[in-house]
């Protein structure tokens, strides 16, 4: 099986975020790490291929910094990477980022593409799905196992509430994946020694621009939301800090 | 033709999904505030008596969109069948709740119609003649409003909690009912989904526990688990965790609290360097009391917070579990 992950660089999770001063997105000097749920849509990619064989290629958007996702998945194992390297990537709404992946890959033939269910800065929960209806694929999303059968697959979604149900698909198919479906890897040493000489294909903006049009939408501006409970706070060192919430859950709270 | 507002809300399992009268008390609003007339629609195979329910809101109208085919649930037959609906009717806008089911088909609808969708929105402003819609970002650290820069149809999904869906209103008297039949030739739909299932049984019902105590990926490590199952113990309360504990395996799944585990309410809630995603919170904000210890002011755990503590849960945790046994030794 020939299978796609779309890998997202994001804000690392517990980066102090700040506005940029448009306040239409925030400063770009954090550190950033790759969208959790696609490290577990690569892992999954890595354990078909090994079960199955085929290749995984891996294809981020975003500027230079970007790069550093594809490094990583090279060295647990990806075969090779795309990389759509333009600071003006990121400014794409869902739609148009997925019609630029769809051009970048118009000359290939995958039989599966992974993307996380969602990205954690911007969570829109669309790119995948977006990206099947630009193909012509079918898709599931929210997927928590992926088995191979006659007709093509058959992948386990995750529901609401701890419910689940199997859906049986054809190739090719687009699926979105869920965190917690399978156990990471680490890379190796080894690993990341052989990721230096692994291809990686570099596209720019202006070989995709022709299929993109402008944002169908518009970030009008970001804000730090408005608190509406009240909430109270308990200061001082460890110890006060324990007796004081001891004597709330006593007097207020009277669980206690 | 006035301008429309169109809900689409979802049935399951012979009842309507919840969250589909929130979505349509933020249609009253949103008609209220811009004049547009209000319509529902509920799409599927035999729903008219979902469709009368309905009828008895403050709506003008309720379409029952029918076809063999659209049941079971697939996004194939559903993207196709309110795509000939839409295109037909032309709602300037349409509503969703932001459930699993519409996130794995509205994106294709939109795309399909060449539109876009703004979702898991947790409210709208109305700015003049502007309509924004509000979601948030970056885990709920930051909000961002929103507006459309494309023609009509306007896709907005709401997330679970977005409106107050005791606040649906009465109609005078019933709307009227009108059935859709769409067709949806062979071969569209590709998809076989087998039956839905639970996966095996729960070994605790949280849902059942007055007091409890939830850890987060702020423990750390999975032998510090033992830090918070004293304070627990302590309490006389049960553990819980949020969902990347569980995934990691630190507990088991049934004590996983949220939107794709238990939805629990009890006297207390204590959690433990837990972020507060909105998936976290879906499955615990009716908590009568909920106490956070995060170490980071910013975290959204403290917008629903009653008591907080701001620092590290290392240092706080022991003398609590203390000072805890201590109370509780007193009587
Ligand atoms: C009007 C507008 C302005 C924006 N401005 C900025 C900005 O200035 N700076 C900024 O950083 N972002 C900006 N964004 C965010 C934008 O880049 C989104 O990330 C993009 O629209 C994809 O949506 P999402 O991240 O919500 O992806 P989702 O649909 O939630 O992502 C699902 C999955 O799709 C895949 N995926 C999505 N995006 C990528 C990617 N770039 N590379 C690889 N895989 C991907 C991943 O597998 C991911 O798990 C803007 C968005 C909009 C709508
Ligand atoms: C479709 C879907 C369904 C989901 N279902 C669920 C669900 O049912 N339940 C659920 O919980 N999640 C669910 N999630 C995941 C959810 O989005 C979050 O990723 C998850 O809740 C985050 O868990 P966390 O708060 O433990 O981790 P993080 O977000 O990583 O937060 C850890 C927190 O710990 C704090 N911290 C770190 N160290 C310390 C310390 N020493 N002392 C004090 N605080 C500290 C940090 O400041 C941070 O706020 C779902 C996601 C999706 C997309």
């Amino acid at each position: 099986m020939k299978i796609l992950v779309c890998m997202k660089q994001v804000p690392q999770k517990d980066a102090p975020l700040k506005l940029n001063e448009s306040g239409t997105w925030i400063r770009e000097d954090v550190s950033y790490e790759v969208n959790e749920p696609d490290a577990y849509a690569l892992e999954e990619a890595l354990r078909q291929k090994e079960k199955h064989g085929g290749e995984v290629v891996v294809i981020t958007s975003g500027p230079a910094r970007a790069q550093q996702v594809l490094r990583e998945a090279l060295a647990k194992g990806a075969d090779r990477a795309i990389h759509l390297e333009d600071a003006a990537f990121v400014g794409l709404d869902a739609l148009n980022t997925a019609r630029a992946f769809a051009a970048a890959i118009k000359d290939e033939q995958f039989d599966l593409i992974f993307t996380g269910l969602q990205s954690d800065d911007y969570g829109y929960a669309q790119t995948g799905v977006v990206l099947a209806e630009l193909l012509g694929w079918p898709h599931a999303t929210i997927i928590m196992q992926i088995e191979k059968n006659e007709g093509g697959i058959r992948v386990k979604r995750e529901l609401e509430a701890g419910f689940f149900q199997f859906v049986d698909m054809p190739l090719p198919a687009v699926l979105t994946i869920q965190s917690g479906i399978n156990k990471l890897r680490y890379a190796t040493l080894i690993g990341i020694k052989q990721a230096k000489n692994k291809p990686l294909r570099k596209v720019s903006m202006s070989e995709v621009q022709s299929a993109l049009s402008a944002n169908l939408q518009t970030i009008e501006r970001l804000y730090v939301p408005q608190k509406t409970k009240q909430t109270q706070f308990l200061e001082g060192p460890a110890s006060e800090v324990a007796k004081k919430l001891v004597d709330k859950l006593r007097n207020e709270v009277r669980v206690l | 033709m006035a301008d429309t507002i169109l809900v689409v809300v979802e049935q399951r399992e012979g009842k309507l999904n919840r969250v589909s009268w929130e979505t349509l008390a933020g249609g009253q609003a949103l008609a209220a505030d811009t004049g547009w007339a209000l319509e529902a629609a509920v799409v599927g195979s035999g729903v008219a008596g979902f469709a009368a329910e309905i009828a008895a809101k403050k709506i003008s109208k309720v379409y029952a969109v029918e076809s063999p085919k659209l049941e079971p649930y697939t996004p194939d037959a559903f993207s196709a069948a309110l795509k000939q609906f839409l295109e037909s009717r032309q709602p300037k806008l349409v509503l969703m709740p932001h459930t699993y089911q519409v996130r794995d088909f509205v994106p294709k609808l939109a795309t399909a119609m060449g539109r876009t969708a703004i979702s898991d929105c947790i409210g709208y402003k109305k700015d003049g003649a502007k309509l924004v819609f509000t979601r948030q970002m970056f885990q709920g650290k930051l909000a961002a409003d929103v507006s459309f820069a494309c023609d009509a149809p306007w896709f907005v999904t709401f997330q679970n909690g977005a409106f107050r869906g005791d606040k649906v209103e009465a109609g005078a008297s019933a709307a009227s009912v009108e059935t859709v039949n769409v067709q949806i030739a062979d071969g569209v739909v590709r998809n076989k989904p087998q039956e839905v299932f639970k996966e095996a049984k729960q070994a605790v019902d949280l849902t059942q526990a007055e007091i409890i105590v939830s850890i987060g990926r702020g423990i750390k490590e999975q032998k510090n688990i033992e830090l918070a199952k004293q304070l627990a113990e302590a309490l006389g309360g049960e553990i819980a965790a949020s969902r990347p504990i569980c995934d990691s395996g630190w507990l088991p799944m049934d004590r996983q609290i949220g939107s794709s585990g238990q939805t629990v309410a009890p006297k207390l809630y204590l959690a433990l360097g837990i972020s507060g995603a909105i998936q976290h919170i879906v499955g615990m904000k009716g908590s009568r009391t909920i106490v956070a210890i995060n170490k980071d002011s910013e975290a959204p755990i403290f917008e629903i917070a009653d008591y907080a503590v701001v620092g590290n849960l290392f240092d706080i945790v022991p003398p609590l579990t203390e000072e805890v046994k201590k109370a509780k030794a007193v009587g």
